[in-house]
């Protein structure tokens, strides 16, 4: 006791104790993308084939973060598929039949997607039906609703504008040795950002008093970060730069880690996963809450669908199915508890990567549609029996 | 056949960075009620654990000796085929299945592959004889009390031909009157050659029926007396197990009362799940500043169903009456907004309705008050430790860090958890529903002493609790509730044990209402 050498092995326990779990599925996914790149000999690992990646995951991710928020609150969300369907065949009509210009139809859209929300949270939270139940009719409804307000077909093409959101790129300033310098210069204001935010809390730590990581380890954790940014950055900047998708997936995953490490709404969110009877006595509105989540999980739907579709360039009355598989799986992957009350939105979209992973890396070695989702279940149940060992072992 | 039935020697069990059973040394003999006592945390469950089989063989060190021969159980069905049946404090019962479906499951009489029904609920009926119940054999779990439900886990036990039965604090949901009754069932399987160990933190129980007491601290027996042929005193008893003098277990405190803090009046409840059931006839009670008020009565007399009501409504149905706050009338609607007008409520049951166990020590401390520590939408992390070191301090609640699990903490830490998480939201009026059940002596002050400091300050406490010593000890003005009416109002030397038993089993005579 009060050895400094001593405390500093505490710290640095109580640090990987708290973290392995999201830090192993970073090394997963690592690791996965490591074998790719062996077996399709380099091509996986390349700024082209990173960037498709990442806009093959741009419409999942979304989904996986509000669904990872459904998942916490001890519920889950069935009709992502279909609400994504729907939504993105009301922007198709909105934009390819009555020419309402992009900006319009996208707000439009995700109003509508807000409305299916609360049309859901309401049975949910105020009327208490079951979610699985609740979700399900809509997967049905809402698929019916898609075929018949396209009458069974393609809608499309989109306006250019409108298009861009899923294959449009951040435009350059200048290109410096075939790097796309603006994207490059982004991630170096990303890093001094994140920097100069840990220091701050690092002092406001020290200034209460309060224990804080060895300075190696700080030093140790900033580097590894800073790197991890800059070679995310560089992905992207050696190809086109930063896709817009992107930029609207790393924004949804800033706000809602925002929303759930720092605002009430928040921890009341994990508390009534936690323990719905403690959390109403505590003094939450556990159904206002939940009419929330819902409500958020249908505006990303809604999102997603204008991603989808905009990637396609055109609405079907069959797109969206089996997203809600993906989008669970993600969550799941990405460490939230079945059982509520655990979960975060970093980890579901490292969940989201490892299965587009897994899609784009399978594709990419022509193999069969059929071993895909043998492969894809079995990295499902693999990951979640990882983290339930994991946590029990900790007890 | 032996004397002892059970030997455990020189048991160690270690968790990474503690030592939770140092050389623990055990012996029980046959056909006595032996109780096992000490502090929360002093190593009861873990030995239990390790004799159950819960911590396999090799996880410790020391021998298992039943009958004279070595056991090495590898899970607790190794150790229910030697006899060894144990109770816990969560009960493990299922509430929609009957009595003799939950008495056979997992241990189904069977002929030709079939269960046989009829077979088990004759059989049931004897076990119930044994354990002093006249339920019949069909009604569901969930129809029955907590009281009657733990003797049913006895008739389980006995049903697979138990020869040592462990009860885990078995009387700390129980009313009097039910502990009374279970002691009794004991007693009576003494008589039956069965050898019961009991562990409990109520030592007027360990009097009434130990013959032999083991007393463990920090891990360690501290010693074993025969009830028999020792001297064995309470104080004595308690002396051992703190390893200190507690010359008073109620902290003194002179009452400062002040003006009427709260007044509930003509408070009618009816059940949530029946509309038509009164649960809570036309109340009346006032609370002053700077008192405590007790509210006493049997189980099921509606205490916790009334509290909760107050409380924002959080029980029944068809709520009417009016709350009075320093004068002012209020409609509380939600617990949230009784907390904001400044009351809080501490439920009987924390690890089910007042903690969630999964988060840590600091998250459970703000959830209440999570409006004070936010700045524009944002939570203010450096506050939120802030607090919760100094609940940490104040309390004296014993975690590695703010930021350890809850469900790593002993009860009686728990517990100081729950009412920091209260006290954090700075209540004009407190209700404690059980404020020191399953609690050790040691902590069970500790509480007292907070609450008695919440009261100096002109603040008000209502205090429910089963445990009429607290009441005595606690209390400066007693309500006794009956059948969901307040039949008594008991105040200065009228409180004493006769009287509010009196009035808690009806028998109040004239003094009946208001």
């Amino acid at each position: 006791m009060g050895n400094n050498n001593e405390s500093n092995i505490h710290v640095l326990k109580n640090f990987f104790r708290a973290n392995i779990r999201q830090y192993g599925m970073f090394i997963a996914l690592f690791v996965i993308m490591i074998i790719f790149n062996i077996l399709t000999k380099g091509t996986f690992i390349s700024a082209r084939n990173l960037t498709n990646l990442y806009l093959q995951t741009g419409y999942i991710a979304v989904l996986a973060v509000g669904m990872v928020l459904v998942i916490v609150t001890g519920h889950i969300d069935l009709s992502v598929g279909s609400v994504a369907a729907f939504t993105g065949a009301i922007a198709a009509i909105l934009q390819v039949k009555m020419g309402l210009p992009t900006i319009p139809t996208i707000i439009i859209t995700l109003f509508v997607g807000a409305l299916i929300g609360m049309w859901q949270g309401y049975w949910i939270a105020y009327r208490g039906i079951p979610a699985f139940i609740v979700t399900l009719a809509s997967m049905l409804i809402f698929r019916g609703a898609v075929i018949r307000i396209t009458n069974g077909q393609t809608i499309g093409p989109f306006e250019e504008s409108f298009n861009k959101i899923s294959s449009g790129y951040l435009s350059d300033i200048a290109n410096i040795s075939g790097m796309h310098t603006l994207s490059v210069l982004i991630g170096i204001v990303a890093i001094i950002a994140y920097v100069f935010v840990q220091f701050k809390n690092r002092k406001t730590r020290v200034d209460y008093g309060f224990d804080t990581l060895p300075k190696f380890m700080f030093v140790g954790k900033l580097a590894l970060v800073s790197a991890i940014i800059m070679m995310f950055i560089l992905s992207m900047a050696l190809y086109k730069g930063i896709p817009y998708t992107v930029i609207i997936v790393v924004l949804i995953v800033g706000l809602y880690s925002f929303i759930t490490k720092k605002t009430p709404i928040g921890r009341h969110i994990y508390a009534i996963g936690g323990n719905l009877e403690a959390a109403r006595l505590s003094g939450i509105n556990a159904k206002k809450t939940l009419f929330t989540v819902f409500t958020s999980m249908g505006v990303l739907a809604s999102l997603s669908g204008i991603i989808y579709s905009a990637r396609l360039n055109s609405a079907s009355p069959s797109a969206g199915s089996l997203f809600e598989l993906d989008a669970i799986a993600a969550s799941f992957i990405g460490g939230a508890s079945a059982s509520g009350g655990v979960g975060s939105v970093v980890g579901a979209i490292i969940g989201a990567l490892v299965m587009a992973s897994i899609n784009n890396g399978m594709s990419l070695l022509n193999m069969n549609i059929s071993y895909q989702y043998i492969i894809k279940g079995l990295v499902l149940l693999i990951a979640v029996w990882f983290d339930i060992s994991t946590r029990n072992k900790k007890k | 056949m032996s004397k002892q039935i059970l030997e455990m020697k020189q048991i160690t069990k270690e968790f990474p960075g503690v030592k939770a059973l140092d050389e623990v040394t055990f012996q029980v003999k046959r056909g006595e009620i032996h109780c096992l006592i000490g502090e929360n945390g002093a190593g009861k469950s873990t030995l239990m654990k390790v004799l159950s089989g819960v911590y396999p063989f090799g996880t410790y060190t020391g021998d298992i000796v039943i009958e004279n021969e070595t056991m090495q159980f590898n899970n607790i069905k190794d150790s229910e085929k030697s006899g060894v049946a144990i109770i816990y404090q969560e009960l493990a019962l299922i509430p929609e299945m009957s009595i003799y479906e939950n008495i056979y499951l997992g241990n189904e009489i069977k002929k030709n592959g079939l269960i046989d029904w009829n077979e088990a609920i004759l059989k049931t009926r004897d076990l119930l004889t044994k354990v002093g119940l006249s339920d019949h054999p069909d009604v569901r779990i969930k129809e029955l009390g907590v009281g009657k439900q733990q003797l049913i886990e006895i008739a389980k036990a006995l049903s697979k031909d138990v020869k040592l039965l462990i009860l885990d604090e078995p009387t700390a949901a129980l009313n009097e009157d039910d502990s009374e009754n279970l002691l009794n069932i004991l007693k009576d399987l003494r008589k039956n050659g069965i050898t019961s160990v009991l562990i409990t933190h109520k030592l007027n129980e360990v009097m009434e029926v130990a013959d032999t007491i083991t007393v463990l601290r920090d891990g360690k027996t501290i010693k074993t007396l025969d009830c028999h042929n020792d001297e064995v005193s309470e104080d004595g008893i308690v002396k051992l197990m703190v390893g200190r003098e507690l010359t008073n277990r109620y902290p003194e405190r002179i009452p400062k009362i002040g003006d009427v803090m709260m007044e509930v009046k003509n408070w009618n409840v009816y059940s949530p799940s029946d509309s038509n059931k009164k649960v809570i006839d036309n109340a009346n009670i006032i609370v002053n500043k700077g008192e405590i008020i007790g509210i006493s009565g049997l189980m099921g007399a509606g205490r916790t169903e009334f509290a909760m009501s107050i409380f924002g409504k959080s029980y029944g149905s068809k709520i009417e009456g009016e709350i009075y706050l320093k004068g002012k009338k209020v409609e509380l609607n939600s617990p949230k907004k009784a907390i904001e007008m400044g009351i809080s409520y501490l439920t009987e049951d924390r690890k089910e309705k007042g903690l969630i166990l999964i988060q840590d020590v600091k998250q459970n401390i703000t959830i209440s008050s999570l409006k004070s520590i936010t700045e524009k939408g944002i939570i203010n992390d450096n506050e939120e430790i802030k607090h919760a070191n100094y609940y940490k301090k104040a309390m004296r609640i014993k975690t590695p860090t703010i930021e350890t699990k809850i469900m790593n903490l002993s009860g009686g830490n728990q517990q100081k958890v729950v009412l920091s998480k209260w006290m954090l939201t700075n209540p004009d009026v407190l209700i404690v529903d059980e404020p020191t059940r399953g609690i050790d002596v040691g902590a069970k002050y500790e509480i007292y002493a907070i609450m008695n400091k919440f009261v100096a300050e002109g603040k008000s406490i209502i205090m429910i609790s089963s445990e009429l010593p607290e009441i005595l000890g606690m209390s400066d003005r007693v309500y006794v509730m009956n059948e969901g009416k307040i039949v008594a109002e008991i105040q200065g030397n009228d409180i004493n044990q006769e009287t509010i038993m009196k009035h808690s089993i009806g028998q109040g005579g004239k003094k009946h209402g208001k």
